[in-house]
């Protein structure tokens, strides 16, 4: 399943609700304000780590770009996507859960 | 998809009644969606518990209290509302605080069962992860 | 594949349409068809014709106006949450004795059985809101 975070985990706890409840084998796509949750650094990048163990997590690049975040401060392992990547995951994924 | 399909409808409740329109709103599609004869289910998660707390009273804010309604649900065969054990934990919450919302059993002589089914986290995510289509508001 | 789009936010307030815009672009660009967008809550602002933003931002009401007009994207507005917030097409502001109506081209007033609809009849459905 493809799970779609577009919160900030720093203001609401979208992305929290989504690693709680997507099973092992999901793909996680940060988009809109859920992308400041994909740089290195912060309090929940051991979160993260820790779900690529299972999972799989994207960001969606222009959301990264608008927001003046550069793919190397990215924390390791997660793959940034563009539109057409997002509409591939949706494709590919048997259905889509959005945490708003 | 061909005619007669019936696909799995999850509606994911995460936001509490009243201080915005997402939980009415969602239950009016709740209501119609009914009419199409799919798998419903309803989630309720994180403050979206408050959605399905005993006694709503809304007289003095001005609005209508529409908590009553998720009482009507088995008349419309949804009777499946899963409610995160966790998230009624860390409110500071038991299923006592929940309604008693409950169904008419027609597979076992009309017996009255309870729609709430509390489950944890874990048991939730596997219902989740079995749902065709999944609606947030 | 087969697309249905759901968006619960107003144009500019939020992100929501653009990212279902781009995304409704993007899946087209791809060959895949969307077979319906449906506007709830606010997002039936997304409908309103008379949606005038300054010249250097974009026009996110004529987008999804030229989108339905390109590709045949049937873009829906629920009827409750739309008179509810003063979203109206000729006949509905007739019925409810209104002497102005605001529905943009390309846009439809319909119930949220549509909704469902689109759920039963797309492979994805996709959520954008707040």
């Amino acid at each position: 399943m493809l799970h779609t975070v577009n919160k900030s985990p720093f203001e609401r706890n979208s992305l929290d609700a989504c690693l709680g409840l997507a099973k092992a084998g999901s793909a996680i796509l940060l988009i809109e304000d859920g992308v400041v949750g994909a740089i290195k650094g912060t309090t929940i990048e051991s979160k993260l780590t820790e779900t690529m163990q299972s999972s799989k997590i994207y960001v969606l690049g222009p959301d990264l770009a608008a927001r003046g975040l550069s793919e190397d401060k990215l924390v390791d392992g997660i793959q940034v996507v563009d539109y057409g990547g997002f509409v591939d995951l949706a494709a590919e994924n048997t259905a889509v859960q959005s945490w708003l | 998809m061909s005619e007669g399909t019936i696909k799995k409808f999850m509606y994911v409740n995460r936001k509490p009644p009243y201080g915005t329109v997402y939980a009415l709103e969602s239950l009016e599609v709740v209501l119609i969606g009914a009419a199409f004869d799919q798998d419903v289910s309803l989630a309720f998660i994180g403050d979206g518990v408050y959605q399905i707390t005993k006694g709503q009273s809304t007289s003095d804010i001005g609005m209508k209290n529409f908590s009553p309604t998720y009482n009507a649900l088995g008349d419309y065969d949804i009777t499946k509302l899963y409610v995160e054990q966790e998230s009624l934990t860390e409110r500071g919450l038991s299923v006592d605080d929940l309604m008693d919302i409950v169904y008419e059993d027609e597979d076992d002589d009309w017996a009255e069962k309870p729609s709430i089914r509390v489950v944890s986290r874990a048991e939730l995510a596997d219902v989740i992860a079995g749902q065709d289509i999944l609606l947030n508001f | 594949m087969k697309f249905g789009i759901l968006i619960n936010e107003g144009p500019y307030q939020h992100q929501a349409s653009d990212s279902a815009y781009l995304f409704a672009k993007a899946a087209i660009d791809k060959g895949h068809e969307v077979f319906r967008v449906f506007f709830y809550h606010d997002g039936v602002q997304n409908a309103t014709c008379l949606s005038s933003p300054p010249q250097d931002d974009r026009n996110i009401t004529a987008l999804w106006s030229e989108l339905a007009k390109e590709h045949n994207v049937d873009l829906v507005v629920c009827v409750a949450a739309a008179l509810r917030r003063g979203i109206l097409d000729e006949n509905e502001a007739k019925r409810n004795g209104k002497d102005a109506h605001n529905l943009a081209d390309g846009f439809r007033i319909s119930g949220l059985g549509q909704l469902i609809e689109a759920g039963i009849q797309s492979d994805r459905l996709m959520v954008f809101g707040d």
